[in-house]
């Protein structure tokens, strides 16, 4: 799983859960590919990113690098800025793993870089 | 052919087995694909302009591959294990995620820029377990997706609706959700090439997308609609021509009733003397 995915990614399906927003990462594998840079779409991304989340996110893996902890200014035309965040944002993955929901604690199983998102019958 | 949603629910029907014997017809592969080109046409993205999608049922990520051709990134739900890893294999770029739709979308709000599903909406109209009921997990499956679509983004969902009965419930219940929108049938008139398309619209009413295959270019029969119209438009003959009295004596000559055998006589004008 991607951490893109884990950006977007809330617990709101569980009953009582209001926000289940960010989930917690606790990850035993984690590996890290290669995919094409698209500086438009990550610039096109940033906006929609929680960007605390994903800072956090990469620094409970122990890939933030030289991330900066805050967006910076004119990020478009920065393109070392936005290699940066797309190798964070879809070339780090988490392969085995749980996401734990901060509200409930409710542990969401990865498995092969797939998490189980599937809810027993007294959760919803 | 008996439908696969009356045999098992989706995560046992889509074994290991199916599931690659799904993604090995070229077949299923073709068709697969072609609905999701007119998914996407549908989808009015942006030209040119990477964006991010959700693929709800996207199986063994056959439509994710025509995302990923066009450019697009994408996030796919699916309920079955075995459909995911035969994903995986493929080394779909795609996200992956074991989700069933019916229990909701688990997402921020305004995450996606659109979302398609190909074949996946007629699972949801099954009670599958006690618990399920289709009008909630519908409406609870609908909402969830309202929330996590950015504005002005749209829903495609090509299904197979068992009746006319489900067609309208999935409508009703996407409506209540919020969105806007309706059904789109392409190709109307072929039992074979007949595809529906439910378009789902979040910002503002915008008329639907025209169907294929029901203007006059296509093979089959053109829709009466027009030629009706145009019958109305002509009118009635006036009832006292003759024009109108040989329809009517035709008429009930084929209701089985006595008429009168046609002459030169027949609708005549009277005199001037009567």
């Amino acid at each position: 799983m991607k951490l893109l995915t884990h950006n977007m990614l809330t617990s709101k399906c569980i009953k009582g859960v209001s926000v289940g927003y960010p989930l917690k990462i606790n990850a035993s594998d984690v590996k890290e590919t290669e995919i094409d840079f698209n500086p438009e779409f990550v610039s096109k991304m940033i906006p929609k990113l929680d960007w605390p989340v994903l800072y956090e996110a990469a620094d409970s893996l122990g890939k933030v690098g030289d991330l900066p902890k805050n967006i910076i200014e004119n990020f478009e035309n920065d393109e070392d800025f936005l290699k940066k965040v797309h190798h964070i944002m879809l070339e780090v993955e988490i392969v085995n793993g749980n996401l734990i929901c901060p509200e409930t604690g409710r542990k969401f199983p990865i498995n092969n870089g797939i998490p189980n998102m599937l809810l027993n019958e007294d959760e919803i | 052919m008996s439908r696969p949603e009356y045999l098992a629910p989706p995560e046992i029907f889509y074994n290991a087995e199916e599931a690659r014997k799904y993604t090995q017809n070229s077949r299923i592969i073709d068709i697969q694909v072609q609905m999701c080109e007119r998914a996407i046409e549908l989808l009015l993205l942006p030209e040119d302009s990477p964006c991010y999608l959700l693929d709800i049922g996207c199986g063994s990520g056959l439509s994710g591959s025509v995302l990923e051709d066009q450019g697009h990134y994408w996030v796919g739900l699916d309920i079955s294990t075995a459909m995911l890893d035969v994903a995986q294999e493929r080394e779909v770029e795609g996200d992956l995620m074991l989700a069933d739709m019916g229990q909701g979308c688990p997402f921020k709000a305004g995450s996606f820029d659109g979302a398609v599903s190909i074949s996946a909406l007629q699972w949801l109209c099954n009670a599958d377990k006690s618990s399920h009921k289709p009008v909630q997990r519908l409406y609870k499956f609908f909402s969830s997706l309202y929330a996590c679509l950015s504005r002005s983004a749209r829903a495609v969902f090509q299904f197979y609706p068992d009746n006319s009965e489900q067609m309208e419930l999935v409508t009703s219940q996407a409506m209540k959700a919020g969105f806007y929108g309706g059904v789109v049938v392409d190709f109307p008139h072929s039992t074979k090439a007949k595809k529906f398309f439910l378009v789902l619209m979040t910002g503002g009413n915008v008329p639907l997308p025209k169907a294929l295959g029901t203007g006059e270019d296509s093979q089959g029969v053109s829709y009466t609609a027009k030629r009706e119209k145009l019958k109305n438009q002509r009118g009635k003959p006036l009832k006292s021509v003759r024009t109108w009295i040989l329809e009517k004596k035709e008429r009930r000559k084929r209701q089985g009733k006595e008429v009168r055998h046609n002459s030169k006589y027949t609708g005549r004008k009277r005199s001037g003397k009567f």
